[in-house]
C-alpha cells in the first residue's frame, strides 16, 4: 500500500463528537509528547479499496477450491457462521462486563463446553486456548500441574517421531524434556520401542490419533495401559480429530488430555493462519486444574468460577470468543448424525484418494488410512528426479493448492493429502488426474515439471535471500535501495 | 439435518465399491471394537442453518452489554469500525486460506503481513516486528521467553501498571519455564522501581500508558534495566502511540501491544491481535512467524516466511516459541484499517479519545466523592476513586444504558493498610463518544454515587 501513499491523502472520516477540540500539548505534557508525526501511510479509500482488492486476487483460498493441506483439515467454512460471528450481541460485548450483562455468552461457552466434552468423551473443558499450541501448552502444564500436586516431580515427556512440531516445542516450554518414540514399519508407535522408555520419571505421552500419517494407532488400548501403568498421563493432539468424530472418542480409548483445534475440526475459518481456538478438556481427575476464570451454570443463571487449583490464566480474557461461537454453530446444525457423517467422509474421500493414486504416488503405508493418506514421491524421484517439491508447486499450476510435503518426517518425498470430506467426488477425480498428468510430464519433460509454477501470480520464491538479507518492513526495503 | 457434504448417495456406494467395501462402517473396521462409539454421540440432533441462526440470535439477545454505550477499556476498545473496512477483511481470499506455506499462492496475505509489520514498527518505534501472536497478554509472555534465552536468567520485574491478565498469564507459563516474577508496585499511580541494579534480571516490564491509564516515566526503568543487563520490555496502547513517545524513542527491547483497537470489534475478547516487535540484533530469537521480501525465479518482487529454522516445525524442541496459527487475519484487518486512516486520521483519532478522556475526567471530578486516582498524565483512559464500591456503581450505570468502566485492585502500594481498595473505576473514552454520551456518563454515576 506505501507504493500508493501521497500525502495529504486521506480516507478516513470520523463521526462529529460536539466536544471542543483541544490541544495535544494541554493534555500530553513534553516529556511524553510525541515529537514528530507517525507517518502511517495516507491513501485514498478507492486506492485502498484497489490496493486489497488486488491483493486478494493474488491469495488462494478454500472458497476457490480444493485445499488438500494434509492435517491441516482445509473444509469448507459455511457462512452461517459469519453471520453468528457478525451477530451485534456477540461481537459488540466488552470482555469485562459483569456476568450478569453477558448472560448469553456464558451460556453460548457453557454449551459449547458441554458438546465438546460429549465429541471427545471428557468431563470438563477450558475454552480459552488461542489456538492448538497453546492448547497443547495449557495440557501440558495440567499434565504438570497433576503431578506436582501428588509431590511427584517428573521429567519426560514421550512423543512419537511423526509428531508435529508443536508438540516438542511445547514440551520444552512446559519444562518437561522430549523424549522420542520411534514409529515401526506399519507407521505406528513401537510397542517394545515404548516400553524401553517408560518409567516413573514419564510424565506422559502425546499422540495424536490418527497420527500424522493418516493411521488409526490401533494399540491404543495397550498404549494407554502402559503409560498408565507407570502414573503418566495420556494427552491427544486434536490436529486429527476430524477423522472420528462420531466414530471413536478419545476418552474412551484412555486419554486424560484433549486438545481441538475448532478451526481444522469445526470449521472455522483459517484465516490464512489465525485466528483458531484450541479448547482443552481433561478426564475427572485433573477438572480442578483447569485455567480460570471458567463459565459456569449456578442456580438458573451463569458465573464465573475460578476452579480450586486452577493453573490461572493462559488467554488475556476468555479465549478466541467469536471462533467459538463459530464452531458451536457448526456443531449444533451438525448435531450427533451430522457429524458423524462428517468423519465417515473425510475417510472415504481420503482412501479412495489413496486407491486412486497408488500407481503413481503410492502410499507409504499400504493400508487402510482415516482422513488423510501419505504417499511418497521417492519412486518418481529415482526414476525422474522430479521430487514432492516439484509435484507440489505443478499442482499450483493446476488450479489446486498443494499437499503438505516433506511431513511427517519419517516418510521420504512425503506428499500429505487430506481432501476433506466437503470435496465432491468429481473435485478429487480432477485433483487425482491432475497428478497424473504431472507425474506423466515428470517423465517426459521433467525441466518443465522442475519450473512450476508458471500460471501463478509469482513463480518460485526466493527464500535463500529472504532469509540471507532481511527484509522485514517497507522501512528496510528503503533502506536496502529496494525503492 | 443440513450438510456441506456434495456425495450424493450413488457417489458414497460407488466409492465404497472402488475400495472393496459396502458400508461406511467398513471404514472403521480396523478399529479396536472397545473403542468404537455405540450409538452415537450424546449432543442433540442437527437443525438447519436458519433454526441455528435463530437460536444464536436468542443468545446473543442476553447479552446486556451489547447495548450500553461502552466507557470500558483496558485492553479492549469499543472504537468505530468503517464499513470500507468491514468489506475488506472480510474477503473470503483472506477468510478462508491457511498459513502462507505455499508464497506462489499466497501473496496476497503475505504482502498485507508485510504490511501490517511495517505500521507494528512504526508504531512501536523499533525495526522488526513479527506477523502477529494471539493477544497482549501472549505477547506479554513470548517476550519474557525472549528476554530469558537473551540474558540467561529468569528473574521478571514487572510493574503493577501492566494488565492484571497479562501478568496473570505470564505467571501461568512460567510454571514450565521457571521464570520468577516480582512485582514493582505503584504510587501515585506510577510504579516506583528500586534503584540500583540487580544481577538476576532478564526482564524490566512497564506498561505505557500503564494499566491504569496513566503516563509514567520510562527513563527509571531503562535504567533499572541497563544498571541490570536485562531487557527493557514496553507494553504499549498502540492507539496512544499515535500521540505519545514510542517504545523505541524510551530505548526499549521489546514493545508488546494489543492490536484490537484497529478493526477488530471487541468481540468479548477474542479473537484479538497480540503486536511483537523488537530490536534488530533481538530477531533470531523472535517468537511466531515474519515475512520477508525477496523476488521470485523471475526476479519479481515476491514475499515470504523467513527466518523459518526458528520456528517450531523445523527446530522443534528448540524452537524459539511452539506458536504456530497466530491471528493473521486480525493482524490483515489492522493493516487496512490504519490503511483507512492514514497518517492524519490515526492521529486525530487518538486526539480524540484524548479530548473525550479528558473533558470526561474534568466532568466527573465535579461529582461528589468522585475523584482522579493520580495527578499523572494520561491519554484515553483514566482511573478514578469512587469512595465507595466500584460493583455496585457500575450495576447502577448499566441500568441507566452505561457501561461505566472496569473496576480495578491494586492501585495502591501493597501493605499500606486496610487491604487492597475496592473503589477503583477505569474509564476510557474512544473517538465514538459524543459529547452527550459523556453528559449521559455524568449523569449516570452522579446518580449511581448518590444512591
Amino acid at each position: 500500500m506505501f507504493e500508493l501513499s501521497s500525502p495529504g491523502r486521506s480516507a478516513a472520516q470520523l463521526r462529529a463528537t460536539g466536544i471542543a477540540p483541544r490541544d495535544l500539548d494541554a493534555m500530553i505534557p513534553s516529556e511524553h509528547r510525541r515529537d514528530d508525526v507517525l507517518e502511517t501511510v495516507d491513501l485514498a479509500e478507492r486506492d485502498l479499496v484497489g490496493h486489497v482488492t488486488r491483493l486478494s486476487a493474488r491469495q488462494y483460498s478454500v472458497d476457490l477450491g480444493a485445499y488438500p493441506l494434509g492435517s491441516c483439515t482445509m473444509k469448507y467454512n459455511p457462512k452461517m457462521a459469519d453471520e453468528v460471528a457478525g451477530l451485534a450481541g456477540l461481537a459488540h460485548v466488552h470482555p469485562a462486563a459483569d456476568a450478569s450483562l453477558t448472560q448469553g455468552w456464558l451460556e453460548l461457552l457453557v454449551t459449547l463446553e458441554e458438546r465438546l466434552c460429549a465429541i471427545t468423551g471428557m468431563a470438563a473443558a477450558t475454552l480459552q486456548p488461542a489456538a492448538g499450541a497453546a492448547g497443547e501448552l495449557t495440557g501440558l502444564l495440567l499434565m504438570r500441574a497433576y503431578h506436582s500436586a501428588r509431590g511427584d516431580a517428573r521429567k519426560r515427556v514421550l512423543i512419537p517421531d511423526s509428531a508435529h512440531g508443536t508438540n516438542p516445542a511445547s514440551v520444552t516450554l512446559s519444562g518437561y524434556q522430549v523424549t522420542t518414540v520411534p514409529s515401526t514399519e506399519r507407521g505406528l508407535v513401537d510397542l517394545e520401542a515404548l516400553a524401553a522408555r517408560l518409567g516413573d520419571d514419564v510424565a506422559g505421552i502425546m499422540l495424536t490419533n490418527p497420527n500424522t500419517v493418516g493411521l488409526f494407532e490401533e494399540d491404543i488400548e495397550t498404549i494407554a495401559e502402559l503409560v498408565h501403568g507407570v502414573g503418566g498421563l495420556l494427552y491427544y493432539d486434536g490436529a486429527n480429530l476430524n477423522a472420528i468424530l462420531g466414530q471413536a472418542r478419545p476418552g474412551d480409548m484412555g486419554f486424560d488430555i484433549v486438545h481441538m483445534n475448532l478451526h481444522k475440526t469445526f470449521a472455522t475459518p483459517h484465516g490464512g493462519g489465525g485466528p483458531g481456538a484450541g479448547p482443552v478438556a481433561v478426564g475427572e481427575s485433573l477438572v480442578d486444574f483447569l485455567p480460570g476464570p471458567r463459565p459456569v451454570r449456578q442456580n438458573d443463571g451463569y458465573a464465573w468460577a475460578t476452579p480450586a487449583r486452577s493453573i490461572g490464566r493462559v488467554h488475556g480474557w476468555h479465549g478466541n470468543a467469536l471462533v467459538l461461537a463459530r464452531a458451536l454453530a457448526y456443531i449444533e446444525t451438525h448435531g450427533a448424525a451430522g457429524l458423524g457423517e462428517v468423519a465417515e467422509h473425510a475417510v472415504l474421500n481420503a482412501n479412495w484418494m489413496r486407491r486412486r493414486l497408488a500407481a503413481i504416488l503410492p502410499a507409504a503405508y499400504d493400508r487402510p488410512c482415516m482422513h488423510e493418506c501419505v504417499v511418497t514421491a521417492t519412486a518418481l524421484k529415482d526414476a525422474t528426479g522430479v521430487r514432492a517439491l516439484d509435484v507440489a508447486k505443478s499442482l499450483l499450476d493446476e488450479g489446486f493448492h498443494a499437499p503438505t510435503v516433506y511431513f511427517p518426517l519419517i516418510v521420504d518425498e512425503a506428499l500429505m493429502i487430506e481432501p476433506t470430506e466437503t470435496e465432491s467426488p468429481e473435485t478429487l477425480e480432477a485433483l487425482a488426474e491432475a497428478l497424473e498428468r504431472i507425474v506423466a510430464r515428470a517423465h517426459s519433460d521433467p525441466e518443465s515439471v522442475h519450473a512450476a509454477p508458471q500460471a501463478t501470480p509469482v513463480g518460485r520464491v526466493d527464500e535463500a535471500r529472504a532469509a540471507r538479507t532481511l527484509v522485514a518492513t517497507e522501512d528496510m526495503a528503503t533502506r536496502a535501495g529496494l525503492r | 439435518m443440513p450438510t456441506y457434504l456434495p456425495h450424493t448417495a450413488e457417489q458414497d456406494a460407488a466409492m465404497l465399491r472402488f475400495l472393496g467395501l459396502e458400508h461406511m462402517e467398513d471404514l472403521f473396521a480396523h478399529l479396536p471394537a472397545a473403542v468404537r462409539l455405540a450409538g452415537g454421540l450424546p449432543i442433540p440432533e442437527g437443525r438447519s442453518e436458519l433454526d441455528v441462526l435463530d437460536e444464536m440470535a436468542v443468545l446473543a439477545s442476553r447479552n446486556v452489554a451489547a447495548g450500553l454505550t461502552c466507557f470500558a477499556g483496558v485492553g479492549a476498545y469499543d472504537h468505530d469500525i468503517p464499513p470500507v473496512v468491514r468489506a475488506l477483511a472480510s474477503r473470503s481470499e483472506f477468510v478462508t486460506a491457511y498459513t502462507p506455506y505455499q508464497p506462489e499462492v499466497a501473496q496476497g496475505v503475505l504482502q498485507a503481513l508485510f504490511e501490517y509489520q511495517t505500521l507494528v514498527a512504526r508504531l512501536s518505534g523499533l525495526p522488526i516486528a513479527n506477523a502477529s501472536l494471539y493477544d497482549g497478554a501472549a505477547a506479554l509472555v513470548e517476550a519474557l521467553n525472549l528476554a530469558a534465552s537473551t540474558t540467561g536468567r529468569h528473574g521478571v520485574l514487572i510493574s503493577r501498571g501492566v494488565h492484571p491478565h497479562w501478568r496473570a498469564a505470564a505467571r501461568t507459563f512460567a510454571a514450565g519455564t521457571g521464570h520468577q516474577f516480582e512485582e514493582a508496585p505503584l504510587v501515585g499511580g506510577v510504579t516506583v522501581w528500586p534503584t540500583g541494579g540487580r544481577d538476576d534480571l532478564a526482564a524490566v516490564v512497564v506498561g505505557y500508558p500503564n494499566y491504569w491509564g496513566f503516563l509514567e516515566d520510562l527513563a527509571a526503568a531503562r535504567a533499572l534495566a541497563d544498571a541490570s543487563g536485562a531487557l527493557l520490555v514496553v507494553a504499549g496502547d498502540p492507539v496512544a502511540a499515535a500521540v505519545v513517545r514510542s517504545a523505541g524513542s524510551w530505548d526499549a527491547d521489546v514493545f508488546v501491544g494489543e492490536g484490537q483497537a484497529f478493526g477488530t470489534a471487541l468481540s468479548f475478547g477474542g479473537p484479538y491481535l497480540g503486536m511483537f516487535a523488537v530490536r534488530e540484533e533481538l530477531v533470531r530469537r523472535l517468537p511466531g512467524r515474519i515475512v520477508g521480501e525477496t523476488v521470485d525465479v523471475a526476479g519479481r518482487r515476491a514475499f515470504v516466511t523467513t527466518l523459518r529454522a526458528r520456528e517450531q516445525d523445523i527446530r522443534r524442541e528448540r524452537a524459539t516459541s511452539n506458536v504456530c496459527t497466530n491471528q493473521t487475519l486480525m493482524a490483515v484487518t489492522a493493516a487496512i484499517q490504519l490503511g483507512w486512516l492514514g497518517t492524519a486520521g490515526l492521529r486525530e483519532m487518538a486526539l480524540r479519545c484524548a479530548t473525550g478522556a479528558h473533558e470526561l475526567a474534568e466532568r466527573v471530578a465535579q461529582v461528589p466523592g468522585v475523584r482522579l486516582a493520580s495527578a499523572a498524565p494520561f491519554v484515553r483512559e483514566f482511573a478514578l476513586h469512587l469512595g465507595r464500591p466500584a460493583g455496585p456503581v457500575l450495576a447502577a450505570m448499566a441500568r441507566r444504558g452505561i457501561l461505566g468502566g472496569v473496576a480495578a485492585r491494586g492501585l495502591e502500594p501493597p501493605g499500606s493498610g486496610g487491604g487492597e481498595r475496592d473503589d477503583v473505576l477505569i474509564v476510557t473514552v474512544t473517538e465514538r463518544h459524543r459529547d452527550r454520551d459523556l453528559d449521559a456518563y455524568v449523569e449516570a454515576l452522579r446518580a449511581a454515587v448518590a444512591s
